[in-house]
């Protein structure tokens, strides 16, 4: 087998590469719905508040993507709730909510005599223990959430340009928005086992924002954004094979160096002012 | 079946009455023009008729029904100030063709009509050179031809314009009466506020003055020759026009 493909020798590395795939085209699609509402902040305040969810279903023996989604979706929709009938900023809410999830969840490990070792690859993933079933739960999430994404695809381009006149126009962006929230955590959930809790506000945020710097169309965003995400994803992994690095870590310094060579040419392409 | 009736419509935001009782019809083919002083609840007015904001009391009826329960793009809305990222990544023509996005559901296509549809909306508002232009590359007037060239590619039963000419110069203003004058013959209802009492005559069939309550309801000419008129002139020139 030459050297290159070396890594596909293995099972492990196999079953990775999928998931990589999956978590790279997945994240850095819903990253331009993201990017453009300014949620970024939401990526990393869901991705935390998993952490709740994680740590009861991991002290329980019960299963983690259930735990997981439980506690994102629960945040995700109470986020949303409390935006729209608190009176509370969007940021101020997913403040609140995944601090106090997050901590819930360090509490509840913290009791825990076992969970010290554990806690690591929650943080900052753990692409190269994911097993078949892990493979199918991602493919199968991905695949529903890309389905959600087809289906409303454009109510979301609206609501994300302008909600206002969309809801007048008939648009539910109530609805619409909830989806979204609902959408993202899954989309995370999917994604906490290749890069972890801290990691994955990155894929959501970097491949999307390095796409932006590119183009100034819907679509091709989202396209160069998902072959940003797929390339971090996937390089990322090969590169930390080769390198004896964190994978999780790899795969976002490999989409922030994405981002910066995109604006390096954003910058190059601009006309200089005069002086 | 008028297209909009309003009975007893008070709005209120938190303490403050925006609308205190208002009532009116406005009939299929008709251009009904508000006008009123600064914060006069003019905007809300056409929000309330928009759905975007839910009476405290009475009712609001688009083709018989609640705003909310009407289908999606029966309503084109323009607003007075568009309160959107200039940066979003879209150029003119996909602007416009959201106008069609509600007409749509979950994977239907954007077919031959959707496609028409743009096209002539973006004729229509004389668009045709800007169409592949990003919206931050446009002047204010132009973005505001853009915004109505999207309600118009709606195809809606409803027009709603929310001061359309302010910032546009006077063949643009031209151009977008002679537009909506041609959608009104066409039987379009169309619902419009505005600051320019001088040509409210060649905009409108009928003109009501706001100031919270209806102060006046009738032909553009009658309206401006009653009292109602002259406090708001005084007004609206001692404040000037604002966006």
């Amino acid at each position: 087998m030459p050297d290159i493909l070396a890594p596909f020798q293995y099972d492990f590395m196999q079953r990775a590469f999928v998931v990589a795939l999956f978590v790279g085209a997945l994240c850095s699609s819903m990253g331009t719905y993201v990017v453009l509402r300014k949620l970024s902040f939401i990526g990393d305040g869901l991705a935390h508040a998993s952490f709740a969810g994680i740590a009861i279903a991991y002290l329980r023996g019960a299963n983690f993507y259930a735990g997981a989604a439980v506690a994102t979706i629960v945040t995700a929709l109470g986020i949303g709730f409390i935006h729209r009938r608190g009176r509370v900023s969007l940021d101020t809410a997913i403040g609140v909510l995944f601090t106090g999830a997050f901590a819930l969840g360090v509490f509840l490990m913290s009791r825990s005599p076992r969970a010290t070792v554990d806690l690591q690859s929650f943080l900052f993933g753990s692409i190269l223990g994911v097993s078949s079933y892990d493979v199918a739960m991602v493919v199968g999430l991905g695949l529903f959430v890309a389905l959600v994404v087809g289906a409303l695809w454009r109510p979301l381009l609206y609501t994300s340009f302008d909600p206002v006149v969309a809801q007048a126009a008939g648009i539910r962006s109530g609805f619409i928005d909830y989806a979204l929230l609902v959408i993202l955590a899954l989309t995370i959930i999917v994604s906490l086992q290749a890069v972890g809790i801290v990691l994955v506000a990155a894929l959501l945020v970097t491949p999307a924002a390095a796409a932006g710097q590119l183009t100034q169309r819907f679509v091709p965003m989202m396209l160069l954004s998902c072959a940003f995400g797929v390339f971090s994803t996937v390089g990322g992994l090969y590169a930390s094979y080769e390198l004896h690095a964190s994978s999780g870590a790899t795969i976002v310094l490999l989409a922030t160096l994405l981002f910066f060579v995109a604006l390096g040419v954003n910058a190059a392409r601009r006309p200089r002012r005069a002086p | 079946m008028n297209a909009v009736e309003v009975h007893g419509l008070h709005v209120r935001y938190d303490r403050v009455e925006a609308l205190q009782g208002v009532d009116f019809t406005l009939p299929r083919g008709t251009a009904l023009g508000i006008v009123g002083p600064n914060g006069s609840g003019k905007s809300t007015l056409l929000k309330a008729v928009a759905g975007l904001v839910q009476p405290s009391e009475g009712t609001v009826r688009v083709q018989g029904r609640r705003p909310r329960d009407l289908r999606p793009g029966t309503i084109g809305y323009v607003p007075q100030v568009e309160d959107i990222d200039f940066q979003f990544p879209v150029t003119v023509r996909d602007v416009v063709a959201m106008g069609r996005y509600p007409r749509l559901g979950p994977f239907q296509p954007f077919g031959a009509h959707d496609r028409s549809a743009v096209a002539r909306a973006i004729e229509a508002l004389d668009l045709g050179a800007l169409a592949g232009r990003h919206i931050s590359a446009l002047s204010g007037g132009q973005q505001q031809r853009v915004f109505v060239a999207r309600a118009i590619a709606q195809e809606p039963l409803l027009l709603l314009l929310d001061e359309p000419t302010t910032g546009v110069d006077a063949a643009t203003e031209d151009s977008l009466l002679a537009l909506v004058r041609g959608l009104v013959r066409d039987g379009l209802p169309v619902l419009m506020t505005t600051h320019d009492l001088d040509r409210a005559p060649e905009w409108f069939d009928r003109l009501i003055v706001v100031d919270h309550k209806i102060l006046a309801d009738g032909t553009p000419d009658a309206v401006l020759e009653s009292g109602a008129y002259a406090g708001i002139r005084e007004h609206t020139h001692t404040h000037g026009h604002h966006r």
